[in-house]
């Protein structure tokens, strides 16, 4: 069961800020960040990666992302 | 499509957005804009004020196109890449009020970010206190993210509501052929323009709308921030918006050498004063209210552009404060500062922390 982390409407720094307590928080597993603009998507991307994470997926969905990272 | 789509998002594609950004504004200053202001978002909105009437500042006093064309590229790459997502109802009176206070900051300093960053590649050391000053101010501004500062979710709304701030661009751009300016001239119709200083010197406004425009597009493409880069890089350790900042600084150096424009030193440079403590001041103003509403001054522009109502509040918020800093004495000159520049810069801050302690709240 994934975990969700809902940042729709939020505008960067806080949805990379969530992502990333929420990696520190579970260290290990998959999270589902839901973000509205691209800019945000590409954040969150990058922030992942950068702590080892893995975009599993990327998905368009009311008019925003939903992105899967893993580790 | 994607990958095209992606390719300014990139390390190199945001070095080569900074770097380009950097030759155009060295050139733009050769071109006939103001001495190491050959981008500066705030000096440029502020002119934007004086030439509707906002302040009457006789010396800066010119409809800028550099910025119309921000607004207006930011819109054209935001349909071409489907990224124009009208979005408005995050906190916009704070965002207003940010605004002000980013601009009075800014002008106590006597530019933005940009500008801070062109007056270095210019040899300018006065801007050394103010880039000081603004990492300072994003600094307590991330200790205030950290805390859970945020202004809250947007709401989805119509497109035409993310079409105001373009459309009013594009309205100052027609309201500019209407009313040229005629030589001697102080006034054009409903416009105002200065007869002598910073306001008097601008490049041709084909080659500004065009060099705006360009700058606009890919500065939407990139999400290129000079307070992102200092937030992201105190926040998080990166340094992807950074380099793009540091490509700004080293390219309009290069050109600045090239084209004569590099004159190291503190006396007597262009459109600065040297009261070191408020050049610092002023940016710790500015840096912690751009950093506050998420984005510095030509940031908020491109949001603007691709339909971030609240993005548009705040440029807004920027163009009456230079109403406020030159009515009310607080904006500086060669000379130094405003009789009340002090002043609003320690209201400023003490606005912005109270913002910044108040609005905080987990997100569950």
């Amino acid at each position: 069961m994934s975990i969700i982390v809902d940042a729709g409407g939020l505008s960067c720094p806080q949805p990379v800020l969530m992502t990333l307590d929420k990696i520190k928080e579970i260290q290990k597993g998959e999270i589902i960040v839901k973000v509205d603009t691209d800019t945000s998507k590409e954040n969150v991307s990058r922030a992942a990666k950068s702590q080892g994470w893995e975009i599993a997926d990327i998905q368009e969905k009311e008019g925003g992302y939903q992105i899967t990272i893993k580790k | 499509m994607g990958r095209l789509k992606n390719i300014f998002a990139t390390r190199w594609g945001i070095i080569g957005v900074g770097g380009l950004i950097g030759v155009l504004a060295a050139l733009l200053q050769k071109l006939g804009n103001p001495g190491n202001m050959g981008i500066c978002v705030a000096c440029f909105e502020r002119d934007i004020a004086g030439a509707i009437g906002i302040h009457r500042a006789a010396v800066v006093q010119y409809m800028r196109p550099e910025i119309i064309g921000f607004v207006l590229g930011s819109l054209v790459a935001a349909y071409i890449f489907k990224e124009f997502r009208p979005r408005t109802g995050s906190a916009p009176i704070v965002r207003f009020v940010l605004g002000v206070f980013a601009m009075i900051g800014s002008l106590v300093f006597l530019g933005c970010p940009w500008r801070a960053m062109l007056r270095l590649a210019a040899g300018d050391g006065n801007a050394i206190f103010a880039l000081l000053g603004l990492i300072g101010g994003i600094w307590i501004g991330t200790l205030f993210l950290k805390g859970g500062y945020n202004l809250g979710r947007v709401q989805k709304t119509y497109a035409s509501a993310g079409w105001l701030l373009p459309l009013t661009m594009l309205g100052f751009l027609i309201l500019m052929l209407i009313f040229p300016h005629i030589e001697g001239q102080g006034k054009s119709g409903v416009l105002f323009y200065s007869l002598k200083g910073p306001g008097a010197m601008h490049a041709h406004l084909i080659i500004s709308l065009a060099a705006g425009l360009a700058i606009g597009f890919i500065a939407q493409r990139s999400r290129f921030c000079t307070m992102g880069a200092f937030r992201d890089l105190i926040l998080f350790r990166q340094v992807h918006l950074l380099s793009g900042v540091i490509a700004l600084v080293a390219c309009a150096f290069i050109v600045n050498l090239i084209v004569g424009q590099f004159h190291p030193g503190f006396a007597r440079q262009p459109v600065a004063h040297t009261m070191q403590i408020w050049n610092f001041g002023g940016m710790v103003l500015s840096g912690l209210a751009f950093s506050l509403a998420g984005g510095c001054p030509g940031r908020q522009l491109f949001l603007a552009g691709e339909g971030d109502g609240d993005a548009a509040i705040f440029v807004l918020g920027m163009i009456v404060g230079a109403g406020f800093a030159h009515n009310f004495g607080l904006a500086s000159s060669p000379k130094g500062v405003g009789p009340h520049g002090i002043a609003a810069v320690i209201i400023g801050l003490t606005v912005c922390l109270f913002i910044g302690f108040t609005m905080r709240k987990r997100i569950s």
